[in-house]
């Protein structure tokens, strides 16, 4: 008796040394039915999210294809027009940092700000680029295109001048052919392979996606959102503010609609509000009251909503508040990074997303 | 019932029991250090952050470089030698050196249990712990057959503190009436097999444990002790830390507490294992040389010894007491927290940003992930004494850089076992002014709660 004791005892031990793998469920129900929240966001929130960015590409192609064939003032301002309109579904793309946009580095083709003029006007000059390539990721996407189409001349009629340069002609047009090819390449990963992936991994561990997800998520929050758009113009993070490093400089009036966007898209993941009808449905909202935590659920759009009231504050370029009056900005700063607060120490904790840093005694 | 101190000094044991407790501690420990390194965490931990959170009086132990693997390759042969017996003594001083100055190169990986083995590691030190089944026998052509029984039961009273404490440590509203944290750990381990879904969501379960929990603690040194309850209390020590492993993430802790409870068998199950060892080492016995046993091993200066380890006890048993002599909430602000045996006790988490102003008004938050490698950011943001050192860290570095007058301001937020964060330290308390000293840090705002217990 005493031996079998002793085998049952090691063979406990002997199963309790494996590591636990990252293996699927298997469709198995959990308590909280992490499955349901992962398939509405993504059947419901990134997939059609990236759809209909991808549509507004397609007419910023096209409104490109028009003006390449007759450079004028008209066909110039229809090209800005479906700039704006892509730049704006964008921002409902930008927190998905996960799949094949991951793997690619997709979001650093897309949006790296400020861009850098010098680079762009060399790759323009010397003729052969690769767009795809890591140094040029401060000469490509929205913010390169925010330079090509309103930030290269003092005026339009200089500016319409430049495009009789054909290599400005063929670089404009690259830049939004890259960005067309990368989203068809990250779509297509999402609708063929990584979705039922996304959907079934959602064990607690580092890597699986539901709590990929939710870092990602928090890390968008805090430095795509709070640092990149308010914080870093604003000069947080450095001895003096710095303006130029705002989104949509040479636009210079769209800067503070595309951070409200950015936002609200926030705030519509975290409740798990559909975008095509807007109906609510598994999120962060809905696991943290199954965790028993309504009164943080509540808190986090409380303080999302008194940040949307800092930044509606601010001048419709985030360039000129932060020239004129930067205290508006700084007070949006705090706003959002409560808002981080509550997402990276509070809600983090409830979730109790798995850390892999090392052995640790909850000390 | 008469107890004379001296009688007890004067009582023997079988000398087996502290053979095989050497030997289980040797090969654990050796096994230890290659895991430490295989996970390559001397890398990450000790020769990839620029900066390193010293103890309090040693901030003279340093990183040595690509000369930490040697230190390690020390600690580890010193383990071998440990378990095997050979030079015992230079052995166990060696672990003990080498591997204390390991835990003290950084303040941010600090466990319990590495603790435990530093202390354990110091008591060994002054046991014969190789007067039998050992090389030194071998060599020496002498071995004992027993003991002071103090020697073995020296041991058992460290563990049974370890584990007592760690009990009196649960007492508290926290654990026993708001179940947490374990109502924040259990749910997240919904991948569990069978009780993942079930049993870990339910709220009746997780009370559950955290009492039993407590009272395993409590109690089970007791069990261990007294003959009767032993085996069965045992096998509990084995479910127990068992079932902590499959849960937390505790590294070697549960398979110490494991190896070590066996001190409290009887000789003949200790004379069994070493049997059971002479037999897989069968080439040994053929080429024994004779032995001479001895038949009992008297512990030389013994005089200076028994003061020594009695101190040793003293301060073990009054020490994780000394948070009594700080004002606030002992969770909160953590003054006395740390080796105390409060194992797995809370879920505290912060999000700390510092502020640099200098001279000219200019001010800025720093970036903490280009100092601090994830794991030392998050044992920072819930730690005074980590927010202290590291505000001079910023403060010495940015006036190296050329900022004058630099001054250093903090706003943290921290949540405590399942509450809302909470702000944590005063803002307009310039950090780089203030010193660290075993004087209570006023710096610290109030917990705006209670949490009543020992």
């Amino acid at each position: 008796m005493k031996k079998l004791i002793y085998i049952f005892a090691v063979f406990v031990l002997v199963a309790a040394c494996s590591e636990s793998d990252d293996s699927n469920d298997n469709g198995v129900v959990d308590n909280y039915n992490r499955a349901a929240m992962q398939t509405n966001l993504a059947d419901n929130i990134i997939i059609p999210s990236l759809e209909s960015f991808k549509t507004s590409l397609e007419t910023f192609s096209d409104a490109n294809s028009t003006f390449v064939a007759s450079p004028d003032q008209v066909n110039l301002d229809n090209l800005r027009a479906a700039w704006l309109d892509a730049y704006k579904k964008w921002q409902l793309v930008e927190p998905f940092d996960i799949g094949q946009a991951e793997v690619i580095g997709y979001r650093n083709q897309m949006n790296i700000y400020p861009t850098d003029v010098d680079n762009i006007e060399s790759n323009i000059e010397n003729g052969n680029y690769d767009l795809t390539h890591d140094n040029n990721n401060d000469a490509v996407g929205f913010p390169a295109l925010d330079y090509m189409l309103y930030g290269l001349a003092d005026s339009d009629t200089e500016l319409l001048n430049k495009y009789q340069d054909v290599k400005y002609i063929t670089y404009l047009t690259d830049l939004i052919e890259a960005m067309s090819m990368i989203t068809e390449e990250v779509l297509t990963d999402w609708t063929t392979n990584y979705r039922s992936l996304f959907v079934s991994s959602t064990n607690n561990t580092l890597t699986s996606a539901v709590n990929k997800f939710i870092n990602d998520y928090i890390f968008y929050f805090e430095k795509g959102l709070r640092a990149n758009k308010i914080g870093i113009p604003a000069g947080v993070f450095s001895t003096n503010p710095l303006s130029e490093k705002a989104e949509a400089i040479y636009n210079g009036s769209n800067s503070r609609d595309l951070a409200i966007l950015a936002l609200d898209n926030a705030q519509n993941i975290f409740n798990g509000k559909t975008s095509i009808n807007s109906e609510i449905g598994e999120g962060f909202y809905s696991y943290l009251v199954q965790l028993g935590r309504t009164d943080l659920a509540t808190l986090i759009n409380t303080r999302i909503d008194d940040a949307r009231e800092k930044i509606l504050l601010l001048n419709q370029d985030l360039k000129t508040q932060v020239e004129i009056d930067n205290t508006k900005m700084n007070e949006a700063y705090d706003a959002l990074q409560l808002v981080v607060v509550s997402l990276k120490v509070d809600m983090l904790q409830a979730f109790d997303v798995s850390v892999d840093y090392q052995d640790a005694d909850g000390d | 019932m008469n107890f004379s101190f001296k009688t007890y000094l004067n009582k023997t044991t079988d000398a087996a029991t502290l053979a095989v407790f050497r030997i289980g501690f040797g090969v654990m420990m050796c096994y230890g250090i290659i895991r430490f390194w295989a996970n390559d965490w001397i890398d990450t931990v000790y020769l990839q952050p620029k900066f390193h959170f010293k103890y309090y009086g040693f901030e003279w132990v340093h990183v040595l470089g690509n000369y930490t693997y040697l230190l390690f390759l020390i600690c580890g042969l010193s383990a071998i030698f440990v378990a095997i017996g050979y030079k015992y003594r230079l052995a166990i001083i060696t672990f003990f050196i080498s591997f204390t100055y390991i835990e003290l190169m950084d303040k941010t990986v600090y466990l319990n249990h590495y603790y435990f083995i530093s202390i354990l590691s110091f008591l060994m030190i002054f046991l014969p712990a190789n007067a039998y089944f050992s090389l030194d026998n071998y060599k020496s052509k002498k071995a004992f057959n027993t003991m002071p029984k103090w020697c073995v039961d020296s041991i058992k009273l460290l563990l049974g503190i370890v584990y007592f404490y760690a009990g009196l440590a649960k007492i508290n509203s926290d654990w026993l009436f708001r179940a947490q944290p374990l109502k924040i750990w259990l749910p997240s381990k919904y991948d569990l097999p069978f009780i993942g879904e079930t049993v870990m969501q339910q709220e009746w379960f997780h009370f559950a444990m955290s009492w039993s929990g407590m009272l395993y603690d409590l109690l089970i040194p007791f069990f261990l002790l007294y003959r009767r309850t032993r085996f069965v209390a045992f096998l509990f020590v084995i479910f127990f830390h068992v079932f902590t492993r499959v849960l937390f993430p505790i590294g070697m802790f549960p398979f110490v507490m494991i190896v070590s409870a066996i001190i409290f068998f009887d000789a003949t199950i200790h004379h069994k294992i070493l049997n059971k060892i002479k037999s897989l080492l069968g080439f040994i016995s053929a080429k024994a040389k004779p032995i001479q046993y001895k038949q009992a091993y008297t512990v030389r200066y013994s005089k200076l010894i028994l003061p020594i380890i009695g101190l040793f006890f003293a301060i073990q048993l009054l020490f994780p007491f000394r948070y009594l002599l700080y004002p606030g909430e002992l969770f909160w602000t953590e003054e006395g927290y740390r080796l105390s045996w409060r194992v797995m006790l809370m879920e505290k988490m912060g999000n700390t940003t510092f502020k640099i102003v200098d001279k000219n008004g200019n001010s800025f938050l720093v970036n903490n992930s280009d100092f601090l490698t994830p794991l030392q950011e998050k044992q920072m943001s819930s730690q005074p004494d980590f927010i202290l050192e590291y505000a001079h860290y910023l403060g010495d570095h940015f006036s190296s850089q050329g900022h004058k007058g630099v001054e250093v301001y903090v706003k943290s937020y921290v949540a405590l076992n399942g509450r809302l964060s909470q702000l944590f330290v005063d803002e307009s308390v310039n950090l780089y002014q203030e010193k660290e000293s075993f004087k209570h840090k006023d710096w610290i705002l109030p917990f705006k709660d209670e949490i009543k217990g020992l």
